[in-house]
């Protein structure tokens, strides 16, 4: 060993595996404006279509005349519902067991819903021709409010399902019911209510809101109609999802379709569902013979291509007055719109609400949801979130917080009361999960003790007494929020999607040099899957991730895979990556062990080779292995480095946190301050700890959104009134808060290098920390609940509802 | 349509072409000239994603006609890179302080915010934010992108870059 000779330190720090802040490699082509989007993509000859979409929000279409619309130059194709129906694709299927209409077919279900595609040489005669469509409606009464869904008198909306007194997920108890979905003991929980000390119950409402990426849904269709192929480029958060969707419905043998999403402007579950868009570029391409690009715009975005939450959870604990919890009691009435398109493992129609006991060791729960249809945009992803985890998160900790103020308790302390303890872990939750690891207490008390808890109560009681005494019109509330997540959908044993099991997969081939490439069939929208999942093979192998390219998003290329949402990449994805370059270790050694002329047993992984035990200078290094396998591998082993992992997972991951906010909100205005806000996040081994501060920092700011003035709102009579970013509420740097992060590290047992998964935390577990610190500001003049979005208007109708202003 | 002949200067090079008169500025940089950095994201002038600098101002080219840009210097993200190719702070300072995710506002922020150091060269963090607030971005949360901003002012001004404590 010389000076120059790396220290172990160099060695490890040269690979820039697991743990290291390593700089994004995405961000060379992205600071340079070289990103390749889909609307980057152009095609020869290829054409652009739009939608003509109704007015109303339920009407019946009585005529559509495109005869002035054809005539209208550049204007090739106009296709309705109708033309659909020579191919059987005016309808579709939905993720969610529903089926949903491409194009009007007769009726009309809620506003801007799309009605007949104008197929034109560019977007702006496509926009003529729309202009150009004539189409006759009779307007039917509309049905908006979910809770008069099921009244005997309700318009019936879907004539298509009329007299089926049967769903995907059982039986129909109205025209206008889709499902009901029941978990828990329902006897045991109603005896424990019946003998509760205490009790709250409240009608806690998420309202309807939007993922709304920057870059809004688009694809490129091109049929080739000598080769019966049709390649989509688009923007899917799950390309090889919709590439079976596609030849499902299409008729398309499968090996004959391309699917390829390039990079992605965000998703935020926006990009996981097949829309209507997807389907008429598709058939236009074919009709016309020529690419069709669709590029929706963000009205149409924010009005027709999904939605998110609405659900109005009516919400019961029962304790003791000492403030144990002794059972949860939650109805959900679920708004879905006017089909049922949530995009949610196959079995699970109200997703994984039934985490809803949280962090909290609840005897006993019961859980019902109804799902209803409405005269609203189709939707229910899941945005930023595993499949209705952050409403299933905003329930229990807007509740315990009701709970802690009837009991006159701290909600910190009502909260370490109740908690899951860590020697309960792996611990088998009333609603049927088997939370796999966790350390709650250490973390809350890590928070209370960062941010100066105590110190924050105090003041807020001397602002009270302040604000009492008038010398002062400012409230000041904590919003505390301790969740848990379940995320990395998921083991075959309970996830599909269409009767695909919900693994993912990593393909791993290293080059005679010493670089290699990984192939995923995950798909990052801004997650840097290219810089992490390089960074876990640069631990696992000894190659520096520099050295590794990862590609994602091709179907011809890359194993198949369910995509990335539900912050399932890394609980997943991530583990097919650990297990795949496992296996190309595996074979490493061997070829190590013959050139080393030892018993492989006899060798050890030491960083970045292998090294025979008790002889530290007899090493060979990966990269020299690498090329040994293309030349000089043992007898009877075929040559070559690589592996392939499909990854079942033996069980979800249950990430956890715990934040605080601090609000100050002038009662007069409803101007609110967020004066703090400190996250701590477990999301167990860390693979980039620069990635995971920025994930949480965008979370927060979603959160941030939702809470305080996010919302897809509609009228009396349907019309949706935030369809652009002006009325949709879109913080800019100005409004959203500076954001504090802290973590522990609780490894996941089952995970092959124990990540847990960390995107939607912050948006799960930051929308109750809001909530609570409104919540937390006005109860002391009498409110238990204010329903979100909490803006400035509502802030000051709470006010003047508590009698606070004048 | 009847189509006009225009004539600007964009990222240093003389440009022609024949629009529409209701052909909108990011339409023609994106499809005629084929430069695809800048992005469309809400046509309605709200989040910035198409930001080029025209003549000194930053522009919002999604609601702007082609033929009003007729004369004009413009530049968008394609020419933001130092003229040996490399990164610029600006670029650099995005990179290193994990200012991008999706990098789909990242041309236009990257555009705004070489203007505002042309502006306020050493801008404080409510400038900053003040500064970039016509450009959302929807992946950062912006503290990310304020830093990348302050890392930029730093390098430029030759100073040392200080991040601030959290």
């Amino acid at each position: 060993m010389n000076d120059l000779t790396p220290t172990r330190e160099q060695r490890t720090a040269a690979l820039e595996g697991m743990g290291c802040k390593r700089k994004r490699v995405e961000d060379i082509r992205f600071t340079q404006g070289k990103g390749n989007y889909v609307d980057d993509v152009k095609l020869p000859g290829m054409l652009h279509g739009d939608f003509v979409r109704s007015p109303h929000p339920h009407a019946r279409v009585k005529k559509i005349d495109d005869s002035e619309a054809l005539k209208v130059p550049g204007v090739l194709a106009v296709i309705t519902a109708e033309t659909l129906k020579t191919v059987n694709l005016a309808w579709m299927p939905t993720l969610a067991g529903d089926v949903q209409m491409v194009l009007a077919d007769g009726k009309v279900l809620f506003q801007n819903q799309e009605v007949a595609f104008v197929v034109a040489t560019d977007r702006y005669a496509a926009d003529d021709g729309i202009n150009a469509v004539i189409v006759e409606y009779e307007p039917l009464a509309p049905l908006v409010d979910p809770f008069k869904a099921m009244d005997a008198n309700a318009p019936v909306l879907r004539e298509d399902l009329v007299g089926k007194m049967s769903g995907a997920h059982g039986p129909r108890k109205h025209d206008n019911h889709i499902f009901e979905w029941t978990v828990g003991d329902k006897e045991l929980t109603d005896a424990a209510f019946n003998k509760a000390e205490v009790k709250i119950k409240e009608m806690i409402s998420y309202h309807r809101t939007h993922p709304s990426p920057l870059e809004t849904c688009q694809c490129v269709c091109s049929f080739d109609k000598i080769k019966g192929e049709l390649t989509i480029y688009g923007t899917f958060q799950a390309p090889h999802v919709i590439r079976t969707v596609v030849a499902l419905i299409a008729k398309l043998p499968e090996h004959k379709i391309h699917v390829i999403a390039p990079d992605i402007g965000g998703g935020f579950g926006n990009k996981v569902g097949a829309y209507p868009g997807y389907i008429c570029a598709a058939v236009a391409s074919i009709v016309t013979g020529k690419p069709v690009k669709w590029v929706e715009d963000r009205i149409e975005n924010l009005t027709a291509t999904s939605f998110a939450r609405d659900y109005h959870m009516t919400t019961e604990i029962a304790a003791t007055k000492e403030g144990k919890v002794t059972g949860l009691r939650v109805h959900v009435l679920a708004d879905h719109g006017a089909f049922d398109a949530c995009a949610d493992p196959s079995k699970w129609p109200a997703g994984f609400f039934n985490i809803v006991t949280g962090s909290y060791d609840f005897p006993t729960a019961h859980l019902a949801v109804d799902g209803v249809y409405t005269n609203k945009a189709p939707g229910g992803v899941a945005y930023r979130c595993s499949f209705r985890v952050t409403e299933a998160a905003y329930c229990i900790e807007r509740a315990m917080d009701i709970l802690a103020q009837k009991l006159n308790m701290d909600p910190a302390e009502l909260r370490l009361k109740n908690f899951i303890k860590p020697e309960q872990f792996p611990y088998h939750s009333a609603l049927g999960w088997e939370y796999d690891s966790g350390d709650y207490h250490t973390a809350m008390r890590k928070m209370m003790e960062t941010t100066g808890y105590a110190a924050l109560r105090k003041e807020q009681a001397e602002k009270r007494a302040a604000f009492a005494r008038g010398e002062t019109r400012e409230i000041m509330g904590l919003g505390v929020s301790f969740f848990t997540e379940i995320v990395g959908a998921g083991p075959s044993k309970n996830c599909d999607i269409l009767g695909i099991a919900m693994f993912d997969s990593c393909e791993i081939r290293m080059h005679p040099t010493g670089a290699g490439i990984a192939r995923m069939g995950t798909k990052s929208q801004g997650q840097g899957h290219e810089t992490t999942w390089a960074q876990i093979i640069a631990t696992e192998i000894g190659i520096p991730a520099d050295n590794i390219m990862v590609e994602e998003g091709n179907t011809d290329t890359a194993p198949y895979g369910l995509g990335t949402y539900g912050s399932r990449s890394t609980p997943v994805a991530g583990a097919a990556i650990a297990m795949a370059a496992r296996k190309i270790k595996a074979k490493a050694q061997m070829i190590a062990a013959y050139k080393l002329e030892v018993h492989e047993d006899d060798l050890e992984f030491d960083i970045d080779g292998f090294r025979v035990k008790g002889l530290p200078e007899r090493f060979m290094s990966m990269k020299d292995i690498c090329w040994a396998a293309y030349n000089s591998v043992p007898p009877g082993m075929e040559p070559g480095l690589e592996a392939v992992s499909y990854y079942d997972p033996p069980n979800m991951t249950y990430p956890f946190g715990a934040y605080l906010c601090v609000m100050d909100i002038d009662v007069d205005t409803g101007v609110y301050k967020v004066r703090r806000f400190y996250a701590l996040d477990d999301c167990g081994t860390r693979i980039n700890p620069m990635i995971i501060e920025g994930q949480v920092h965008g979370g927060l700011t979603e959160a941030f959104a939702i809470a305080m003035g996010q919302e897809i709102r509609y009228d009396d009579v349907g019309n949706v009134v935030t369809g652009s970013f002006m009325d949709f509420f879109m913080p800019t740097a100005v409004e959203t808060p500076h954001w504090e992060t802290d973590f522990t590290v609780t490894p996941s047992p089952h995970h092959p290098i124990g990540a847990k998964g960390v995107g939607e935390s912050p948006n799960v577990g930051g929308v109750p920390a809001f909530s609570n610190a409104v919540n937390d500001a006005f109860s002391f003049l009498g409110s238990t609940h204010i329903q979100m979005p909490h803006d400035f208007w509502r802030n000051w109708k709470a006010a003047k509802d508590l009698g606070a202003v004048a | 349509m009847a189509k006009t002949h225009v004539t600007m200067k964009v990222n240093g090079a003389e440009v022609e072409g024949l629009v529409e008169p209701r052909t909108l500025l990011v339409h023609f940089i994106r499809e005629n000239l084929q430069m695809t950095g800048t992005h469309i994201g809400c046509e309605t002038t709200h989040c910035g994603a198409c930001t080029v600098d025209i003549d000194g101002m930053s522009v919002k080219s999604c609601t702007m006609f082609a033929v009003q840009a007729e004369g004009s210097d413009i530049t968008t993200v394609e020419g933001m890179a130092n003229a040996d190719g490399t990164l610029s702070a600006l670029q650099e300072g995005f990179r290193m302080m994990h200012g991008l995710q999706c990098g789909f506002c990242t041309p236009g922020m990257i555009v705004r915010a070489h203007r505002l150091l042309k502006e306020n060269p050493s801008p404080s963090e409510p400038e900053i934010r003040m500064g970039i607030s016509g450009n959302i971005c929807r992946c950062t949360g912006y503290q990310n992108i304020v830093k990348a901003i302050q890392y930029a002012a730093a390098k430029i001004n030759g100073v040392e870059f200080q991040e601030a404590a959290e």
